[in-house]
């Protein structure tokens, strides 16, 4: 197996090299992702390539391995590097398992940067995340304010109440509270993940809170059932449910109007954002290091942290106009 | 009128009682006719699950795959909603029963005809038809927008002003509790699991009893797979994760011997409504998740320990009874 995976890599990485002779003074940038054949990976690689056109002078080699895993990486960056790439960007199926491959590009001069699932800090040059906590917090309470301009009481359908994300986006929600008038949380319970647990959450929600005007719903799993209950209680209209999902998931319920928006990153500004970052750092333009700011094109700029990690924008947000086209993709 | 009260199902219903009165202090909207009729609907599932599995257990087996059997016929029946869109619900409920009952009969045989200990076959088959829900559809959820609106509408739809769903629930009692007192194969549930090898001499199959035991389980978990994804409207792999606990727990709390043998279709579907007001109710009076998961894990511990000590006296009653009517 492992044989006919290299050469079906090696296949797919020579044939776009000799695509590339071409026009040698191009610059290679490789888009690395978990898997080839994931719709949202294939929205990245359509932002790279609008990336590439917009620059003129880059050629996006899009490639991964067949599954999701490190081995599988490493064997594609060892070609890349092989083949002289000019930058890497990597969302990572390992955190360290890439760490000594990159290294070794690096040392070839290759820029190294890795986006949506990180590397440890020694095996790249700096991160790209979709967004950040404190964004994510804002944006969910925010898409619940929007629809409400005279306020009114918002209730948090969480996953388990010991999960880690969902707690810090919770937590950045209360913090930014202040700055939406009227807006009253007033509780939070957990799904836990669990579809029944979560209809059965937001059932009671709506028992407990007859004032009740938004369900806000970090989790793909808790938003779609939160929406189904609203449609079956017969408060759509009534009550909006929003926070973090799928679009392809939430696509029927945005359709049946128990949630006017949601969010979540858009893959296609990501891998905008990623190749931009990439050529900047191979033109010798901008350079990689905590608490520098570097630009993205169309998406602004990105500042630096202590790790050298950057948010790119706000999570993205999806409404009837365009929920459809994303289901499509992921 | 002490005799009366010694009886596990009237204990239950003062338990329950008891506990509804309790959440109205704090939450009085919940005691609303409308609000209750919700909890039995919201129950249904529970309810059939609990009773096919009611049916293993007291053939001394247990079927630990029941939620993943529910997991894979409502995948199944949601698969060929989205690709067929024009079969009817109908067909698809049957192809959700079928496929069920035919995973019942895969555990059934292999217990029958090769003896493998029942918890050890439905511990495989759990995570083989998890792992073919994986196959069939690469992992992939089917969405509320992929089904068609007939397909969910059933469990939805009320028929005399009594959600179909719960209509569902009823039936299955109605048909249990007559299969299980008046039809030989009924009444050999009981007797296989009282004492089996008494049962072998009254001329009962113990083997073939436990098959169809199974099988039942297996029907009820497709049928109940189907009511799940059409009503939650939405089916992955992880469906009912972890589900298989509740319901053989709602067999022991309505007093269900783990030992076989015990049981009555009263207690089953007692012990399911008992969880089930305990699943609604906590939502609504605001108590901590922690706790939440703490209360309902001592609640099945009490249970069990009440029926560690009714059995003692019970067990051999029951026995003459089962043997009496073989």
């Amino acid at each position: 197996m492992g044989i006919l995976k290299k050469v079906l890599v090696l296949a797919a990485v020579s044939t776009a090299l000799v695509a590339n002779v071409a026009h040698a003074e191009n610059k290679k940038i490789a888009l690395v992702v978990k898997a080839l054949g994931i719709g949202f990976f294939d929205a990245a690689n359509k932002g790279a390539q609008e990336a590439a056109k917009e620059l003129g002078d880059v050629d996006i080699i899009y490639t991964g391995p067949t599954d999701t895993t490190a081995e599988g990486q490493i064997e594609v960056i060892n070609s890349l590097v092989a083949q002289k790439v000019d930058a890497i960007a990597i969302s990572a199926n390992d955190k360290d398992a890439l760490v000594p491959a990159l290294k070794k590009a690096m040392e070839r001069g290759i820029k190294v940067i890795s986006w949506d699932s990180g590397v440890a800090p020694e095996g790249r040059m700096m991160h790209l995340n979709p967004s950040s906590n404190a964004l994510i917090g804002n944006m969910c309470v925010k898409m619940a304010a929007d629809n409400l301009p005279d306020g009114g009481d918002v209730a948090i359908l969480s996953a388990a109440a010991t999960a880690t994300n969902q707690n810090t986006w919770i937590e950045e929600m209360k913090k930014v509270l202040p700055n939406y008038k009227g807006i009253n949380i007033v509780t939070t319970v957990y799904g836990d993940d669990k579809t029944d647990k979560s209809y059965t959450e937001a059932q009671g929600l709506m028992k407990a809170y007859p004032n009740l005007k938004a369900i806000i719903a970090p989790t793909s799993v808790g938003i779609v059932a939160a929406a189904q209950a609203v449609e079956d209680a017969g408060m759509t209209g009534k009550i909006n449910v929003t926070g973090l999902g799928l679009p392809s998931e939430m696509a029927g319920h945005v359709k049946a109007g128990s949630s006017k928006s949601f969010a979540i990153w858009n893959p296609i500004d990501l891998g905008y954002a990623a190749t931009m970052i990439s050529y900047n750092l191979v033109t010798g333009k901008e350079e990689a290091k905590p608490g520098a700011e570097l630009s993205m094109g169309r998406m602004g700029k990105v500042k630096l942290d202590d790790n050298s990690e950057g948010a790119m924008a706000d999570p993205f947000v999806y409404d009837a106009s365009n929920v459809e086209e994303f289901a499509k993709i992921f | 009128m002490m005799a009366l009260f010694k009886l596990r199902e009237v204990q239950l219903v003062a338990v329950i009682i008891a506990m509804i009165g309790l959440i109205a202090i704090r939450f009085p909207s919940f005691v609303e006719p409308s609000s209750l009729g919700n909890v039995f609907n919201d129950t249904s599932i529970l309810i059939i699950l609990a009773l096919g599995q009611m049916v293993v257990i007291l053939t001394k087996c247990v079927d630990l795959s029941t939620a993943a059997t529910l997991a894979l016929c409502g995948m199944v029946a949601a698969m060929l909603n989205n690709l067929y869109p024009d079969l009817p619900v109908a067909l698809l409920l049957l192809a959700a029963i079928l496929t069920g009952a035919l995973a019942g009969a895969v555990n059934g045989l292999l217990v029958w005809k090769l003896d493998i200990p029942p918890i050890v076959v439905t511990l495989g088959t759990m995570t083989i038809y998890r792992g073919i829900i994986f196959l069939i559809s690469d992992g992939k959820w089917i969405n509320a927008h992929e089904m068609t609106d007939g397909f969910k509408a059933l469990p939805r739809a009320s028929l005399l002003g009594v959600p179909v769903l719960s209509l569902a629930a009823i039936i299955v009692i109605v048909i249990m509790a007559i299969a299980l007192k008046r039809l030989a194969t009924g009444r050999a549930f009981f007797a296989v699991g009282g004492n089996p090898h008494a049962a072998v001499y009254t001329g009962i199959d113990v083997g073939k009893t436990r098959f169809i035991a199974f099988v039942i389980s297996g029907t009820l978990s497709g049928l109940a797979g189907y009511l799940w994804i059409a009503r939650y409207a939405v089916a992955y792999v992880d469906i009912a994760l972890g589900f298989e606990l509740d319901v053989v727990a709602a067999c022991v709390i309505g007093g269900v011997s783990i030992a076989g043998g015990i049981g009555s279709v009263a207690g089953a579907v007692l012990g399911s409504l008992f969880l089930g007001t305990i699943k609604n109710a906590l939502p609504v009076i605001n108590i901590s998740p922690f706790w939440q998961l703490a209360i309902s894990g001592s609640v099945i511990i009490l249970a069990v320990a009440f029926n560690a000590r009714a059995e003692r006296r019970k067990g051999r009653v029951i026995l003459k009874k089962a043997e009496v009517a073989a």
